[in-house]
């Protein structure tokens, strides 16, 4: 029996699932309504209301991926350096709040951060002054910070966990401090974790319409929500199509990058 | 001794903030008042409430057997996937893994829609099994990549020795191989279930009438305002999952050294 | 981890097993129906009673717009047999022949409950009542929190004061939104003159600053609780905020306002015609209508039902039955061809971008 066969049904699945779907989109994203080619679609993100979008969603998607790793990697290095037995479970609290559904959650921090909200009452009972982020760029940030954190913290940590100590140790013993064993040695050697973190938190945050609705109060247009507009409000599939072919290229130039720095192209371990 | 204080705060302020709004959806399923900006007593009515209301218990039927279904067969397909990469030339297995990463990388809008897209144009009618399909594609990519790292810590010599001794192939694998990766398949499943029960974009433009899992159950249900039953079910959800958590962890340490 | 999965599968099993066993659905003795309309927008209650009394099992299916419910239908992968669009997505689906026309006599109940008045409004984007029986109808206007503003809101320009900075919620809905501007300058809603859209766009740039959030259905919560105090609203809807916060009131503007109408409508592919027509029957019946009117508060047609009220100040609630002789200006939704959409759609993204 040739193993390779094995593979068949993924490979099936793909064509069908993956592929398929994907050139469909392609297709609806170069023709125009009456199914006439063109390239209007795709370029209607020159639009100044268009590229306003994405420069807004690039930008907090940017920040939101910034900020998720520097939370990220110290507690990646903490949660390594605790209790071997006690790994799963550290692990799986950082899955857990996942099972609280993503809707419910993202309108949970509206009760927290609204001007009457939770901490604000906390706040205004301490006599201290009041948090003003709701419908701002800063509560979308926090949004996406909250809801990718996770993506970054468990490759991270998969990485940093798999480190040899013996590396860090023979480091020390041949005279490096602190600094330059993290940035000789540790930081390296966690680079596959990190880029497939930065991918998973940043694509996510480039194309999500739901947080900066609820948490933005829709007062930023992201080019999800231009998207999504398209689909649900105008129903102009075409448009929509196009423009999701342009993100398209945004992911596979991150996708790019992230083979490059990693030829093996393999490191994205959960 | 500062530096384990310091990493204990900030372990603590990060837990602090996964968790405040999960709290809050907690203490929200005990608010006797229907809407969520007005606090109107204790109450426990809505767990009563939850388990009458038959349109809450489909979705939830149909979140979880979805979840399992797809995770399964997920795991299923991405598990034998990975077994014959790692049979495969370099760049053959390339093109698999960057095949792989699509659904991962594209924006959950483009996977939702081209799917809706696709069972459109092939005729499918929407209902259980578009979302399962839509499901499983989005799922394995995540067991894919949780399973191949195994796979490639894995020492071929091990199973080639079992062949030698006179073992068969199927054999080998499952006295050799699968031990091994089993972990890295567990995970995927997990990781597999998660997203399928967390899904709503998908979910929703993948849907047909009269399915609904919880996800695009909420959703309908902003419209009238989220009903507090909703915030009942996640609180059972949760506690139930950290008690299996604890249990867990707390059972003797011997047992578990493995 | 293992230990963990197993016993996660156990629980899960477990659950699946307990909500599965209410859960064995099957076909109904005369066959089903397959409902396609808006989240929360009927009392679930009346959906057992029309399965119990008919043999007819629903199959419920909920959108969240038109435009969602839109491709849907037209596509007819999913074939509907009842459908509950608005006002002017009725109008689409009449020009692009997707909805065939009602057999009155079919449907005896629609022909004798419904007010008069209701289908002559309907009559603007269905012509002769062919197509759409009127299921829910209200106004848009402002709700405003009595504590919270000097000088009670009476027009929508109001939303334009700049007292009430940070305070205003607007909708996030392209027609609402655009029918709020236009009215305020004395515009049609419906209007395609690019001037007068214009004239709106501008108006809503300027207002964005003064603006707290655009919203759809936290709208609700956020008046409830107080943290705006000014917004656009649907009259439903008001009905049951004021409930839950007696400081809040609702009025329709004296620019003139939307009245909107969701209506019962078989698309052409409906596989179960007759169960359709006994559906939308069922529906107008005085008793049903009654039900489905205290459970999501929109204003009914159905004038008999209305008679039924027993509540007398919900009965004669000038929000949920305001006398619409009284005020100018009011317009229904239509259609505006694919152009049309298409230029409101450009003018709301400049807005929303800027």
């Amino acid at each position: 029996m040739n193993r390779k066969l094995l593979s068949l049904p993924f490979i099936f699945w793909s064509a069908m699932f993956v592929i398929v779907p994907l050139c469909m989109v392609f297709y609806y994203g170069l023709t125009d309504k009456s199914g006439a080619f063109t390239f209007d679609n795709i370029l209607a993100i020159a639009t100044v209301e268009h590229s306003k979008a994405l420069w807004e969603a690039l930008k907090l998607s940017v920040i939101s991926t910034v900020i998720c790793l520097l939370l990220a990697y110290p507690l990646a290095m903490i949660l390594c350096n605790m209790n071997v037995n006690q790994n799963s479970f550290l692990v799986l609290i950082f899955i857990l709040p996942m099972w609280m559904n993503f809707l419910l959650r993202t309108l949970a921090w509206q009760t927290l951060l609204e001007k009457t909200g939770v901490i604000n009452s906390i706040l205004s009972a301490l006599h201290l002054p009041s948090l003003n982020i709701i419908n701002t760029p800063y509560a979308i940030v926090l949004g996406m910070v909250y809801n990718f954190l996770p993506f970054m913290v468990l490759p991270l940590y998969n990485v940093l966990v798999k480190i040899d100590k013996n590396v860090i140790n023979a480091a020390y013993d041949l005279g490096a401090n602190g600094a330059q064993t993290f940035f000789r040695i540790i930081f390296p050697l966690s680079l596959p974790g990190m880029f497939s973190g930065i991918t998973m938190v940043f694509v996510p945050a480039l194309t999500t319409f739901v947080i900066s609705k609820i948490l933005g109060g829709s007062k930023i247009l992201l080019i999800g929500n231009v998207i999504e507009q398209e689909f649900t409000q105008t129903g102009n599939w075409n448009l929509g199509s196009g423009l999701s072919i342009v993100l398209m290229l945004f992911i596979i130039f991150n996708m790019v990058i992230s083979v490059i720095t990693d030829k093996e192209g393999e490191a994205n371990t959960l | 001794m500062i530096k384990t204080t310091a990493q204990k705060i900030y372990l603590g302020l990060i837990f602090i903030f996964l968790y405040a709004p999960i709290i809050t959806l907690i203490v929200l399923s005990f608010n006797a008042s229907k809407t969520r900006a007005k606090w109107g007593g204790f109450t426990t009515k809505w767990y009563a409430a939850l388990f009458r209301n038959e349109q809450i218990m489909q979705a939830l039927w149909n979140t979880l057997t979805l979840a399992i279904l797809s995770a399964l067969i997920a795991t299923l397909i991405g598990t034998i996937a990975c077994i014959a990469m790692q049979s495969m030339k370099r760049t053959s297995r390339a093109v698999l893994m960057g095949i792989t990463n699509i659904p991962m990388l594209n924006a959950e809008i483009v996977t939702g829609i081209s799917l809706m897209l696709l069972f459109l144009s092939f005729g499918i009618k929407f209902g259980f099994g578009t979302i399962l399909l839509a499901h499983i594609t989005f799922n394995i990519p995540y067991v894919i990549l949780s399973v191949m790292p195994r796979m490639k810590q894995l020492n071929p010599s091990t199973y080639e020795a079992a062949l030698d001794l006179g073992s068969s192939h199927t054999y080998a694998f499952f006295k050799v191989v699968f031990p091994d990766i089993l972990p890295g398949i567990l995970s995927g499943f997990l990781m597999a279930f998660t997203m399928s029960l967390d899904d709503f974009i998908i979910t929703h433009f993948t849907k047909g009438p009269g399915v609904d899992t919880l996800s695009t159950k909420i959703y309908t249900e902003v419209k009238k305002g989220i009903k507090p039953e909703m915030y009942a079910l996640s609180t059972i959800i949760f506690v139930t999952v950290l008690i299996l958590l604890l249990l867990v962890n707390y059972t003797p340490k011997g047992k578990k050294k493995k | 981890m293992k230990k963990f999965i197993a016993l996660l599968l156990c629980g899960i099993f477990t659950a699946t097993a307990l909500t599965g066993c209410g859960s064995s659905s099957s076909a109904g003795e005369n066959g089903e129906v397959i409902v396609y309309n808006w989240g929360e927008y009927i009392d679930p209650e009346t959906l057992t009673m029309f399965e119990e009394e008919t043999g007819i099992k629903v199959v419920y299916d909920e959108f969240e717009t038109n435009e969602i419910m839109y491709p849907k239908v037209e596509a007819g992968s999913s074939a509907y047999d009842v459908v509950c669009p608005s006002d002017y997505m009725v109008q689409k689906m009449i020009e692009n022949d997707l909805i065939q026309e009602l057999d009155y006599d079919k449907i005896p109940n629609a022909k004798e409950n419904i007010g008069a008045q209701y289908y002559e409004q309907a009559a603007a984007y269905d012509p002769g009542n062919k197509y759409c029986v009127p299921y829910c109808w209200g106004t848009v206007g402002i709700i405003y929190n009595k504590t919270m503003v000097d000088t009670p809101p009476t027009k929508w320009a109001d939303l334009w004061d700049e007292k009430y900075a940070d305070n205003i919620l607007m909708m996030d809905s392209i027609k609402d939104s655009f029918m709020v501007a236009l009215k305020k300058n004395g515009f049609s809603s419906n209007s395609l003159d690019e001037s007068e859209l214009q004239i709106a766009t501008n108006d809503l740039i300027a207002q964005k600053p003064l603006v707290q959030a655009y919203v759809v259905d936290q709208v609700r919560d956020k008046m409830i609780g107080g943290e705006a105090a000014i917004g656009v609203m649907f009259s439903g809807d008001a009905i049951y905020v004021i409930g839950e916060n007696p400081d809040l009131d609702y009025v329709i503007p004296e620019e003139g306002t939307n009245v909107w109408i969701d209506g019962w409508v078989i698309p052409k592919n409906a596989p179960n015609k007759e169960n359709a027509e006994k559906f939308i029957d069922f529906m107008c019946r005085p008793d049903v209508a009654l039900k489905n009117f205290e459970y999501i508060t929109y204003g009914t047609p159905n004038t008999a039902a209305r008679e039924l009220i027993e509540d007398e100040d919900l009965k004669n609630s000038p929000i949920a039955f305001p006398d619409l002789t009284q005020y100018n200006n009011l317009e229904t939704f239509l259609y505006l061809g694919e152009d049309g959409e298409e230029l409101f759609n450009k003018y709301w993204k400049e807005v929303m971008s800027n």
